[in-house]
């Protein structure tokens, strides 16, 4: 990744030949119908800050900060268009000029993105007071009486959208080395952070799905931030340092694959080759370790994955493609077939499953206006489906879309996919140990 | 006067809302060109306005102070029509996209000019009627920009173009009155056919607001094919022997090995790599005539030498391989940077012929291209992949291009059969329609738009 668009290869900017198949999945180009919130537009943008043509301008640092990141362009695009490329570089040389942030959220980005995720075990301190917070009933005490009115401005909004941190944490639920009955891979095992903090349960169900799958599942109990959040966001040195922290934690050549079971990290995951490029110590390893990569789900179906042999009873349910793991990795029919695997579960399709939440990393924090409507159109077609169940697989559209559900007075239950198999296979072992 | 003028940008405001009006260089920046290779403008000013009401209070606005206005629809055409000239005004009306209304008993549909291609087809598919002309870029191209370059697509052999569907229009004219022709009766011949001088007058006449459209039943079946061949002249030679058995098939399109490759990188749908040309075939309407169709059409396919032929399984096969054809423009732009594509048309039975030339051109130029397009009904897309920067290659693909319009006039074809003149092919209209044709058509716009505001200097100067 490039620090600003003049030093990057014209040929990627050159790339987009403006045809327009990419305005119809654009979520902004629809909530607006203004060519400049389109993908195309926005690369004519940034064409013209590498060109000279245009400066970079307040103007143009907003729509950099607009665009959702969700990747549905890339998909559309039959040009083949690193638009995930182009944003990145785009947002560095926006976060480098220092253009366009106010000293509040120049403070946030640096206690978040500078501090916590750059330190496991600071945000898992964080984690922890925050559900002191939670467990102590202040949360809802200080809503009452109307305390958190003495919040900044930023973190007031967010307050109500904060998720409820798990009792335990990954490395209190997975021991660093399991073995499963019979051996047949050595996976590594990444847990990611809001994932970690949040679903430490889903963590644990990754795990016994792997164990349930042969693979010997190798889990360091504490594991840097991927640096997706910090190269989303125009913070390419962080993110490059957190990348070469992974690569020395789990040595690409000593596992088979390395598995992430969250959308949003994968698809950053796999572009390492890309980040470390220009880093001699590190390129080589990097490109292996784009290889090792692997979505959980595309993992399972490649290998053939285990059909439980007990079910969950009559369960409806329907599936949500988190945006980096549809648009970024490619990964669709995988989770829907795993999901197939369970006896007596009916999937059924989800209009628009592809269409972004509004969750989109830190977006429902800078856009929060746009986010909540993508919101409210996600929840009334998750209503429409008459599912009991929405699974998926992001921590990030899972927070979001539960928050979106509970607001709209839903029923319906959020799990993600490896919740349902790790299930299915518990009630099997479980039906078995009765009878036996 | 230029549409930047700052009394000029208040009048817009005060007509359609402020928020309606774009001026900053970061909004207008990407209205500066459409789905055209290497053309671009600079732009004024741009206006989005709600209602044909508005659009003829822009009109009269602009007409007043002389400001040149370039109507754009979703900047999807394939001649530079929509490119901005200097200093004009773009008057964008993808805000009017509402479909009006189906009349299921008059087989009509009723839309504002910005209601999108695909949508005006899903609207009559409710009634289970169909609207047949389908461009590539239908998912996102608008109605009123169909109307306007006359689009075609993949059906055009057995369902015609965009002509063929339109009953009536509203126009904005030049001084921002406003105009009707045509209706819903099958039979009309009240007066000159009006309607027909704005179908593909690309933006120099009128303003299209609002279009009252043609529909058909929807066919009952439908049968998608996929033959493979060695040589381009089996393809060519296939398409010949169907229509020649008095067969209408509703699609016959083709792509070259280059664009074959190109496509199946993005789409990933198992085509080919290996074949010299692919024909993708469909047949549609009464199931028992589908079927009889679809398997005389593959006997045929067979006895011309295909090595392969396969029928889609299903619907969403059929749609992933017509998805897949209609990407074949952009796909091609995966190889280099600069994409120049061409729209010549020959009559069918020169088409084998117009083929080879064109390969024999890009091998003399020292060029690559790709070449699909649809064969039933001898339009071809010749696409040069090239390098804009490159001074020497660009001078040898304007050689090139040259030399395929000069064939293709000697055969009788046209320069243009679906993307229309504009900018593109601006220099070869004169020689194709003659002295007297072309300095007719430049009467005809001075008379109704004297002042020359409308799109100047497209498809004349």
């Amino acid at each position: 990744m490039k620090a600003s668009l003049k030093s990057l290869d014209y040929s990627v900017l050159q790339q987009c030949m403006h045809c327009g198949m990419c305005l119809p999945a654009c979520p902004t180009y629809d909530a607006t119908k203004k060519e400049r919130h389109s993908p195309r537009g926005r690369i004519s943008l940034m064409r013209a800050v590498a060109d000279d043509e245009l400066k970079l301008t307040p103007a143009f640092a907003d729509e950099m900060s607009y665009c959702l990141g969700c990747l549905a362009c890339q998909t559309a695009c039959p040009a083949g268009v690193d638009y995930s490329n182009l944003l990145e570089t785009a947002r560095a040389e926006v976060a480098a000029s220092g253009l366009n942030r106010t000293v509040s959220s120049r403070f946030w980005r640096a206690v978040t993105i500078r501090g916590l995720f750059m330190n496991p075990r600071l945000l898992r301190v964080a984690g922890r007071l925050l559900r002191l917070y939670q467990r102590l009933g202040l949360q809802t005490a200080f809503r009452r009486i109307g305390l958190t009115r003495l919040l900044p401005a930023d973190l007031r909004r967010l307050e109500p959208q904060c998720p409820t941190v798990s009792p335990k944490f990954s490395h209190e639920l997975i021991r660093p080395v399991e073995l499963p009955a019979k051996k047949q891979h050595r996976v590594a095992l990444l847990t990611g952070c809001v994932q970690d903090l949040t679903f430490s349960d889903v963590n644990r169900d990754t795990a016994d799905v792997l164990l349930a799958n042969g693979c010997e599942v190798v889990t360091p109990p504490v594991q840097p931030c991927c640096g997706s959040l910090h190269a989303h966001n125009g913070e390419p040195g962080p993110a490059r340092t957190l990348a070469r922290r992974m690569i020395d934690l789990f040595p690409p050549s000593q596992f088979d694959t390395i598995i992430t079971n969250a959308g949003g990290c994968g698809n950053h995951l796999r572009h390492y080759g890309q980040l470390l490029a220009d880093d001699p110590a590190y390129a080589a390893r990097a490109k292996e370790w784009d290889a090792k990569v692997k979505d959980v789900h595309e993992w399972l179906l490649e290998k053939g994955c285990v059909a439980p042999r007990a079910g969950l009873g009559d369960l409806t349910v329907t599936y949500h493609d988190s945006c980096h793991l549809t648009h970024g990795q490619k990964v669709t029919r995988q989770p829907r077939d795993l999901l197939r695997l369970i006896p007596g579960l009916r999937l059924v399709e989800l209009p628009e499953a592809n269409w972004c939440c509004g969750s989109a990393g830190i977006y429902n924090i800078t856009q929060p206006e746009q986010s909540e409507q993508l919101l409210v159109r996600k929840v009334g077609h998750v209503i429409s489906t008459g599912a009991t169940v929405l699974a998926t697989a992001n921590p990030g559209c899972h927070l979001q879309i539960e928050r979106g559900l509970r607001q709209a007075g839903s029923p319906v239950t959020l799990l993600q996919p490896v919740t349902l198999l790790a299930r299915a296979y518990r009630k099997e072992r479980s039906a078995e140990s009765m009878t036996a | 006067m230029g549409a930047a003028d700052p009394t000029f940008v208040d009048a817009l405001r005060a007509t359609v809302g402020a928020p309606h009006v774009l001026t900053s260089p970061e909004d207008t920046l990407p209205y500066g060109f459409d789905g055209t290779a290497a053309l671009k403008g600079p732009v004024g000013a741009v206006v989005l306005p709600g209602s044909t009401e508005e659009v003829a209070a822009v009109m009269r606005l602009a007409h007043g102070r002389g400001v040149p206005v370039v109507t754009r629809g979703s900047g999807t055409g394939l001649s530079g029509g929509s490119v901005p000239s200097p200093g004009s005004l773009v008057l964008c009306l993808v805000r009017m996209d509402q479909v009006l209304a189906v009349d299921a008993p008059n087989l009509t549909v009723r839309v504002q000019a910005g209601a999108i291609t695909a949508a005006v087809d899903a609207a009559a598919n409710e009634h289970g009627l169909f609207y047949p002309p389908d461009p590539g870029s239908m998912k996102i191209s608008t109605i009123g920009g169909n109307v306007a370059e006359n689009s075609g697509g993949l059906r055009g052999l057995k369902y015609g173009v965009t002509r063929d569907y339109v009953m009536g229009l509203e126009v904005v004219l030049p001084d921002g009155r406003v105009a009707r022709f045509g209706n819903a009766c099958v039979k009309d011949v009240a007066g000159y056919s009006m309607k027909d001088l704005f179908i593909g007058s690309e933006g120099t006449l009128g303003i299209i607001t609002e279009v009252l459209l043609r529909l058909l039943p929807r066919p009952a079946a439908r049968r998608t094919m996929l033959a493979t061949y060695a040589t381009m002249e089996e393809a060519a030679q296939t398409v010949s022997d169907i229509i020649a058995a008095r067969i209408i098939p509703c699609t016959l399109e083709f792509l070259d090995r280059t664009t074959v490759g190109c496509v199946e990188d993005y789409a990933k749908i198992g085509l080919p790599r290996d074949c010299e040309a692919l024909l993708l075939m469909e047949t549609d309407g009464h199931p028992a005539a589908v079927a009889e169709e679809a398997g005389r059409m593959a006997e045929i396919a067979r006895a011309r030498g295909a090595r392969e032929v396969r029928t889609a399984a299903d619907e969403a096969e059929a749609a992933r391989l017509a998805t897949a054809r209609r990407s074949a423009f952009s796909a091609l732009a995966r190889v280099r940077p600069t994409t120049i594509l061409e729209d010549v048309t020959v009559p069918r039975d020169r088409l084998a012929e117009m083929v080879g030339y064109i390969a024999e051109v890009a091998k003399k130029r020292r060029l690559r291209v790709g070449t699909f397009g649809h064969m039933g009904d001898g339009n071809l897309h010749p696409t040069f992949l090239t390098d804009e920067r490159d001074a020497d290659e660009m001078a040898r693909v304007h050689e090139a291009l040259e030399d395929i319009v000069t064939k293709t006039l000697a055969v009788g074809g046209t320069i243009t059969g679906e993307h229309g003149v504009g900018l593109a092919k601006k220099a070869w209209l004169r020689r194709q329609v003659g002295e007297g044709s072309h300095d007719l058509m430049r009467e005809l716009k001075r008379a109704w738009d004297p002042r020359g505001l409308l799109n100047p200097g497209k498809i004349f100067d």
